[in-house]
């Protein structure tokens, strides 16, 4: 049993057709994560649809538009396990409409694989991917030039886009970039290293991912306990039971910590962190626990638990990244209701700072529409205070939605700057 | 490795009684669905942890193809009465009498389909606005791409060609009268995961899931159960065997496996080296290529 073992989450990324979805295919192909039934299915599928051998692809497009449009729509989540690690996939479309579904697939995402097919290089699209994965700060990204049957396996085509991806990812703050020439299709450097590309060093794209450090990547130092709802069993034995119950932010959190519940400012100490076994004397992101506290506090969902020493920030003014994902523009000056944490309040959109223009990364103060598919900065007003790091620094206290409650459509992904 | 860092199991728990806490907070009535198999055991086992000391603070809904397992429902009223909570029943035999529905004719008429009437009509009629269920992503192709917090229409529908994102952990569940959600707390577990899980955490399953010698019935390359719900085919003939189960659906279309595992760690040692999937053995699902889909954008689960 693998009990040990780390899970790493990782994304796809990258333009329509430039062969995400092959990839993962592939990767579970040669990893020899196929079930028979499930390869006899796509076997039989890609015949009817006139395929030479397997359309890999077909493991992860399962829905019946996607599989005769031949591109993928939503996020398909596939899970597979070496003895190093366990993975968990989201291969995610490449279209331009869909990108909203493209960020719900990074957003929980440790890693992102960007894909450039080696004969178009880095186009608006790729660019687009890059950047949202850098705003959505995933630590490590790989680039796959794929293709690579197609342009000989030649190692200059492999140096340009190289070249080009630089220029581009020179602007965006990612810690981690690496670049692998592969064909998804064939699967040169996928799980086994290429014969046809004997000029490249590097590791094949599996064993990248396998041993990749990832245990830095969560927040151990704010601890940040948002309260999901308070459990009070009102039976015997724990009559006088009054449990805070919530899974942890981040940072670590000790029996006796003295802490500050927001927004109130009452302070108490923790008396205990409960889990369903036992009682322990720590817990630590991103575990769900339920906490105790020595005092009796009015406490209820949307409220949080930190320690004194170290509170998140409170603002009713705020900056915020903002990925604009629904056909319908923003409207200014319009209540949309905005989740952060468990809490949940009203807000309105102040002001549009400016405009992120994906191909040059410049930005334009001019044109304030919020179209779909838009990267602002805006000025973001809630109603109430609200509790907050910055996503730089905390994922899980820097980020939030915007619900538009006319049509209750998830509108609006934010980063709190 | 760090001392602050969960193993993937753990994980998957710490994911899933989140998932069921934010279903609480966010729904004025909802149910766990439940089945009898193993999944909808492991969401119980989860929503037990979840509430802890607390009772589970929402019931338990079976939908009742009238073909079931006997021990199902022996082990379905076992653990109500374990956890204090309350049971809704929906009946496919109360929706065919109605007329709400009718019976498939033939050999291989099931009432898979007819589930999906009795389900939102007890949806509706219990005013449930959130359906717990433990469908997982690696089962079949179209679950693959559920969210957490996945919505139906006012008809039921899921619409999956126009899914909600879903950013973070940020679960958006508003919805508008007579619409309802489903959320599938382990939707990130894998078949594997489940009977590790099972097996760590010693939950009990109904004896079916354990090699046992049975009756059954060669069909559509699978060992059926016999039952009085089964109409034999000529040449077709009722042997003894050394079955178990890998799922449990209504007994006159899931397959068992021939198999000698007995006990939880010798299943999961059989499906670590398993080459079919689950529902290999569902006629259900076989159908056509997008048999789940298709039922699941009509309100399956
Ligand atoms: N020759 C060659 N063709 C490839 C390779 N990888 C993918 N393809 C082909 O490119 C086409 C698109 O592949 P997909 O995997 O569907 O692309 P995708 O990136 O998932 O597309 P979307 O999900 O719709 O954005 C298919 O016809 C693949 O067979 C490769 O390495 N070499
Ligand atoms: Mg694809």
């Amino acid at each position: 049993m693998l009990d040990n073992n780390q899970l790493l989450r990782f994304t796809t990324a990258g333009s329509v057709d430039d062969g995400k979805s092959t990839l993962i295919g592939r990767l579970l192909y040669d990893s020899k994560s196929i079930f028979e039934d499930q390869l006899e299915a796509v076997e039989s599928t890609s015949k009817k649809k006139g395929h030479e051998g397997v359309d890999l692809a077909l493991f992860t497009d399962g829905l019946r538009d996607e599989r005769e449009q031949g591109i993928t729509i939503d996020v398909a989540y596939r899970y597979f396990t070496t003895p190093k690690r366990k993975f968990i996939i989201a291969d995610t479309p490449g279209h331009i409409q869909y990108t909203r579904n493209m960020i719900t697939g990074a957003s929980t995402a440790n890693a992102a694989i960007i894909l450039v097919d080696a004969r178009h290089g880095v186009i608006e699209q790729t660019k687009r991917h890059a950047f949202i994965a850098s705003l959505l700060q995933i630590p490590h990204i790989i680039v796959c030039i794929n293709k690579m049957d197609l342009v000989d396996y030649k190692e200059e085509v492999y140096n340009e886009i190289i070249g080009q991806f630089e220029e581009f990812s020179s602007k965006l703050l990612v810690k981690d970039i690496r670049f692998i020439p592969i064909s998804a299709l064939l699967g040169d450097n996928v799980v086994n290293r290429s014969e046809n590309m004997s000029w490249y060093q590097g590791a094949p794209l599996l064993h990248t991912l396998e041993t990749m450090h990832i245990s830095s990547d969560i927040n151990k130092v704010d601890a940040r306990f948002p309260v999901q709802t308070v459990l009070r069993p009102q039976r015997e034995g724990f009559i006088d039971y009054r449990g805070y119950a919530g899974r942890i932010a981040s940072g670590i959190l000790r029996k006796g910590d003295e802490i500050t519940v927001m927004p109130s400012g009452f302070t108490s100490k923790i008396k205990s962190i409960d889990t369903f076994e036992k009682e322990v004397d720590e817990a630590y992101a991103p575990m769900s626990v339920s906490i105790t506290l020595e005092d009796d506090i009015d406490i209820s969902r949307g409220d949080m638990i930190v320690r004194t020493k170290n509170k998140p920030e409170s603002a009713q003014d705020l900056e915020v990244m903002l990925c604009w994902l629904n056909n319908e523009s923003a409207k200014p000056r319009t209540k949309y209701i905005v989740r952060h944490t468990s809490n949940e309040q009203m807000a309105m959109v102040k002001e549009v700072i400016y405009k992120i223009d994906i191909n040059t990364l410049a930005r334009s103060g001019e044109d304030k529409e919020m179209n779909m598919n838009d990267i602002c900065k805006v000025k973001l007003r809630t109603t109430k205070p609200l509790l907050f790091d910055s996503y730089r620094e905390n994922r899980g206290t820097g980020s939030l939605i915007l619900i538009d409650p006319a049509t209750n459509q998830t509108v609006a992904a934010g980063m709190i700057v | 490795m760090s001392k602050y860092y969960l193993n993937y199991l753990d994980e998957l728990e710490s994911e899933a009684i989140y998932v069921l806490r934010e279903v609480w907070a966010q729904f004025d009535n909802p149910v766990i669905l439940f089945s009898g198999g193993k999944d909808s055991i492991v969401v119980t086992h989860l929503a037990r942890k979840a509430f802890h000391p607390a009772k589970i603070p929402f019931a338990l809904m079976h939908v009742d193809t009238g073909h079931n397992f006997p021990e199902t429902i022996k082990f379905r009223d076992d653990l109500i009465e374990s956890l204090g909570v309350s049971l809704i029943v929906g009946s496919v035999q109360e929706s065919i009498d109605e007329g709400r529905v009718a019976e498939e004719k033939g050999k291989n008429a099931t009432r898979n389909a007819l589930q999906i009437t009795t389900l939102l009509d007890a949806i509706e009629g219990n005013k449930v606005d959130c359906a717990i269920g433990g469908g997982r992503r690696d089962e079949e192709k179209a679950r693959a791409k559920e969210r957490f917090f996945s919505h139906r229409d006012d008809f039921g529908q899921w619409d999956p060609k126009n899914q909600r994102p879903e950013l973070w952990n940020l679960f958006n569940g508003k919805h508008f009268e007579g619409e309802h959600f489903r959320a599938f707390p382990i939707s990130n577990w894998t078949e594997m995961d489940v009977w590790n899980y099972i097996s760590r955490e010693n939950i009990q399953i109904p004896s079916l899931y354990f090699a046992h010698e049975r009756k059954v019935v060669w069909r559509n390359n699978s060992w059926i159960p016999y039952s009085e719900f089964l109409q034999l085919d000529e040449g077709e003939e009722v042997v003894t065997k050394k079955i178990r189960f890998r799922t449990l659906g209504d007994i006159t279309i899931t397959g068992g496996i021939e198999s000698e595992a007995d006990t939880v760690e010798m299943i999961a040692q059989e499906v670590s080296a398993m080459r079919q999937t689950e529902r290999g053995n569902r006629t259900d699902d076989k159908r056509s290529e997008t048999a789940m889909e298709d039922r699941k954008k009509q309100g399956y689960f």
